[in-house]
């Protein structure tokens, strides 16, 4: 794809983001979510096009890149860095890493030749660790995307991840 | 369809077989049919009705009666009396219900559900169902026969008390708000619920959300705010897809927006996602995530019921203290006084993970004890293993141990033992849990998700971190522990908000009731729980066959013997996996710290 | 629905609704209701819940009302599943997979017989 054509790309998804969430300052950080969601991140463009359209000092509204970087920097479910086409999210918290989540974290690692926060060579899969998902009683849980499952073993870890291309 | 008029249930548990309950199986349908009744009443298998340690047992539809300790012999006379003559039979009938082995699920003995009294039975998605159960009925008595401190009034004789954890009374926030004399002002409603363990508020955004609506709108009424937001985590998409959804049925139905059943009060709000940060629980924190900042804190004071979102009034309560509030305006503050204790009223719902038989969700009233909620209601500890220690509160709770069992379960009792009530989340640890490795992990959560914003937290946190992973790795030095016991309460005094401030408890607790452990960790290099990698070895006795199954399953292949010799694994290179105690056959792999 | 607009409004959807509830009851119409709240989903109720909806569809059973409903607390056995035929108690069934829950529409809800193997004591 042409740089031009990653721009235009950028800038419509931006624009339908803004156009679902409103132009104000509050709207920033489901305007980021949004833009997170449909590119898996969000790219040092999309905070550009984002500060152009909602900078406006003759009304007083001031955005600057760099307020924009600390939004998308500060919360964990916005990436700025590209991730994998599917993301997988293990739950890293007290409940599920002991009902089995010590031994689910090295089978994950192992299945997908990953450690948390990294992605494949060939940016089909991150791995990443999440706070709790609030599904306890079904521990030891992972994300992927937004499906959930739960009651995991290591056995039935191929089986999920052949769902996903 | 064939409609029997009685099913008789036979547990077939093996506690109950071994006592005979396949006997006993037969013996009913032989009289049934004797007494001509097979037609009519139909004997069932099925698992565990609960009193195996009188077992066998029956439980016979739609009575529910349940008959315990059952012989072939008792069963002639129960089936004449029962199915013909229609009389219990009370002598064999369960008296007392036994203090182990009780579902969790619909309410028991001990559970009072208020907050959670539509979940599992209505349809969400559905304002109707929610209205059959008198479903914003408070809201309608509320707006045509009460004024706005007449609610206050209700609300704080109740004695409601923030669920959301700091545990502030609920009637004072609001009386605060309202006496502002600045608008617009706003309600925010923490669906943040970030501590680990903790969906009791998913569970009621998920299952009855109009209870949460409904409350927001009678608070607005009585603070004189017009406009709110739900503050819901990114991690519950179902909850918010579900919030959203009532909102716009109750848009719909006129009971939010303008002139509310023709009161000329208007209030709307709307759902905030956030976007996994934890410290966004934090209600200054929350305030600056709705208005499109980084999640940080803020001092206080001025606090948000004086200068909140956009610098204007805003009162900040939990999911949970909203869902309460329409039964309080329906039943009246005496009756929600009646439960909990003098200073903790009403019911509190208390999420249950870990090392237990039943974990999941239960609402009690508050003053019930640790150990019936750990035994009776989470039915003891898994695998028949012992208990070494419940955490209350999410990340920021102490730990209490066997000790502590018979404190009851309220505000003031579990601060006094250097816990806290939290969110209401319980993680029970069995005896094979390694305090010092659970210190260690439950700080390297809160170091994670402090925002940075201040020294003691951001510094502080990082510090004790590196100290905890030092111990667990085997490098612990003496000066470690005394370093720890004074920079704990160091952080806890100077950080700016709830997260530094409890971050070091469980830190604190665990040195406080477990400290031979960290002594163990440091002084002879043992791990006593057999967890902690650096300081176990696994090594292989006497028991072993030489079936070479543990050297073929070895992942790093460090396991040698030949077939029907001793094996020997080479400890220097083990990796502490486990994989070969798991697949061993003859209980031959020891671990050994 | 029109806007509730007093007392009276509300107190008139109350009932109606009620009897709605009740005549779903007294026509012996079978109920089946997915507990769908976030543990029910990551332990396959979605799957559990397209099997009964398949299973309805294939086989043209009639009579039959299909709901959802929220977690409802014994999230150790979900899916759960629960059945009420007409005035029947509530059965209650817990760990239903997509088999399990076909046996259920085959078994109770067309021939009534529990499958107890699978019911959750009340």
């Amino acid at each position: 794809m042409s740089s031009e054509t990653v721009e235009r790309e950028i800038s419509t998804i931006v624009s339908k983001a803004i156009e679902k969430h409103g132009a104000h300052r509050d709207a920033l950080i489901p305007i980021l979510g949004e833009v997170n969601k449909v590119l898996g991140y969000i790219p040092a463009a999309a905070l550009r096009e984002v500060r152009k359209r909602l900078h406006h000092p003759e009304d007083r509204v001031f955005v600057s890149e760099s307020q924009l970087y600390s939004l998308a920097s500060f919360y964990s479910m916005f990436s700025t860095q590209p991730r994998g086409r599917h993301v997988v999210q293990f739950c890293e918290s007290a409940p599920c890493h002991v009902q089995g989540g010590r031994e689910l974290i090295h089978a994950l690692q192992d299945a997908l030749e990953l450690k948390p926060g990294e992605t494949s060579a060939d940016g089909k899969w991150s791995l990443m660790m999440t706070s709790c998902l609030g599904v306890c009683a079904v521990g030891p849980v992972i994300l992927i995307d937004e499906d959930i499952y739960g009651n995991l073993t290591p056995e039935q870890l191929p089986m999920i991840f052949a769902k996903y291309d | 369809m064939a409609f029997y008029r009685s099913h008789v249930l036979v547990c077939v548990d093996p506690s109950c077989i071994s006592k005979g309950a396949y006997e006993v199986m037969d013996a009913p349908q032989d009289e049934l049919v004797a007494q001509g009744l097979i037609d009519e009443v139909q004997v069932l298998e099925t698992s565990r009705i609960g009193a195996c340690i009188s077992g066998p047992e029956i439980m016979v539809y739609p009575e529910a009666v349940h008959y315990v300790g059952l012989t072939p012999e008792d069963i002639p006379d129960l089936v004449e009396e029962h199915f013909l003559k229609g009389r219990v039979v009370e002598k064999l009938q369960l008296k007392v219900k036994p203090a182990v082995d009780e579902e969790l699920g619909p309410p028991k003995a001990k559970e009072v559900r208020v907050v959670l009294r539509n979940c599992g039975k209505i349809d969400p998605e559905n304002i109707e169902d929610y209205i059959a159960e008198d479903g914003y009925q408070a809201l309608a008595n509320v707006l045509s026969t009460m004024t706005p401190d007449q609610v206050i009034d209700e609300v704080s004789r109740s004695g409601l008390r923030g669920r959301g954890g700091a545990g502030f009374s609920t009637g004072k926030k609001w009386s605060l708000c309202r006496a502002v004399n600045d608008f617009p002002k706003y309600i925010t409603c923490n669906a943040d619920e970030g501590d680990p363990g903790a969906f009791m508020n998913r569970r009621v955004l998920e299952g009855d959300p109009h209870s949460v609506i409904e409350g927001m709108i009678i608070c607005a009424y009585a603070i004189g705010a017009s406009y709110g937001y739900v503050y819901c985590r990114a991690e519950y998409p179902i909850a918010v897809r579900t919030l959203n959804i009532a909102i716009q049925q109750a848009r719909g139905l006129g009971l939010l927006g303008e002139n509310i059943l023709g009161s000329g009060f208007s209030f709307d709000l709307e759902v905030r996602q956030g976007a996994g940060a934890f410290v966004c629980g934090e209600e200054t924190a929350l305030i600056a995530s709705i208005e499109g900042k980084r999640g940080e804190p803020r001092p206080r004071p001025p606090f948000p019921a004086v200068k909140g979102l956009w610098g204007k009034p805003t009162n900040n309560n939990n999911v949970e203290t909203f869902a309460n509030i329409p039964r309080i305006i329906i039943n009246g503050a005496n009756w929600f006084a009646s439960m909990g204790t003098e200073k903790s009223k009403g019911t509190k719902t208390f999420a249950i993970a870990g090392d237990v038989n039943h974990s999941g969700l239960i609402e009690v009233p508050l003053g019930i004890t640790l150990r019936e909620v750990v035994y009776d209601v989470a039915g003891g500890i898994k695998d028949g293993k012992g208990l070494k220690a419940v955490q209350i509160g999410g990340p920021m709770g102490g730990f209490l141990c066997e000790q502590h069992l018979d404190i009851g379960v309220d505000y003031e009792s579990l601060s006094g033992a250097g816990a806290m009530m939290g969110s209401g989340g319980f993680v029970v640890m069995d005896d094979e849990t390694c305090m010092v490795d659970m210190a260690r992990f439950f700080m390297e959560f809160t170091q994670d998700e402090s925002c940075g914003k201040c020294t003691p937290c951001r510094v502080g946190t990082r510090r004790v971190l590196e100290i905890l992973q030092k111990i667990c790795a085997g490098q612990g030095t003496p000066e470690d522990l005394a370093l720890l016991e004074g920079l704990c309460p160091e952080i806890q005094r100077n950080s700016l908000c709830g997260l530094g401030q409890g971050a070091t408890n469980p830190v604190v607790s665990s040195i406080r009731w477990f400290r031979q452990e960290y002594e163990a960790h440091i002084f002879e290099k043992r791990c006593p729980a057999k967890v902690c990698r650096a300081l176990i070895r696994y090594e292989i006795s006497d028991n072993c066959t030489g079936c070479t199954v543990c050297a073929r399953n070895c992942p790093v292949q460090v396991i040698t013997g030949e077939r029907r010799q001793l094996h020997v694994i080479d400890t220097e290179a083990c990796i502490r996996c486990g994989i070969c105690l798991q697949v061993c056959n003859f209980n031959a792999v020891k671990v050994i710290s | 629905m029109p806007a509730i607009k007093s007392l009276e409004d509300l107190k008139r959807i109350r009932e109606e609704a009620l009897e709605k509830r009740k005549v779903k009851t007294e026509s012996g119409v079978a109920q089946v209701t997915v507990a769908m709240g976030t543990c029910g989903i990551a332990a396959g109720a979605r799957d559990t819940m397209k099997a009964i909806l398949n299973y309805i569809e294939t086989h043209n059973v009639s009579g039959v009302v299909v709901t959802q409903t929220g977690c409802i607390g014994m999230c150790e056995r979900e899916p759960i599943v629960q059945v009420i035929i007409g005035e029947q108690p509530k059965v209650t069934y817990g760990k239903v997979t997509p088999d399990i829950a076909e046996r259920i529409m085959k078994e109770h809800v067309q021939a009534g017989k529990t499958v107890s193997e699978f019911v959750v004591p009340a």
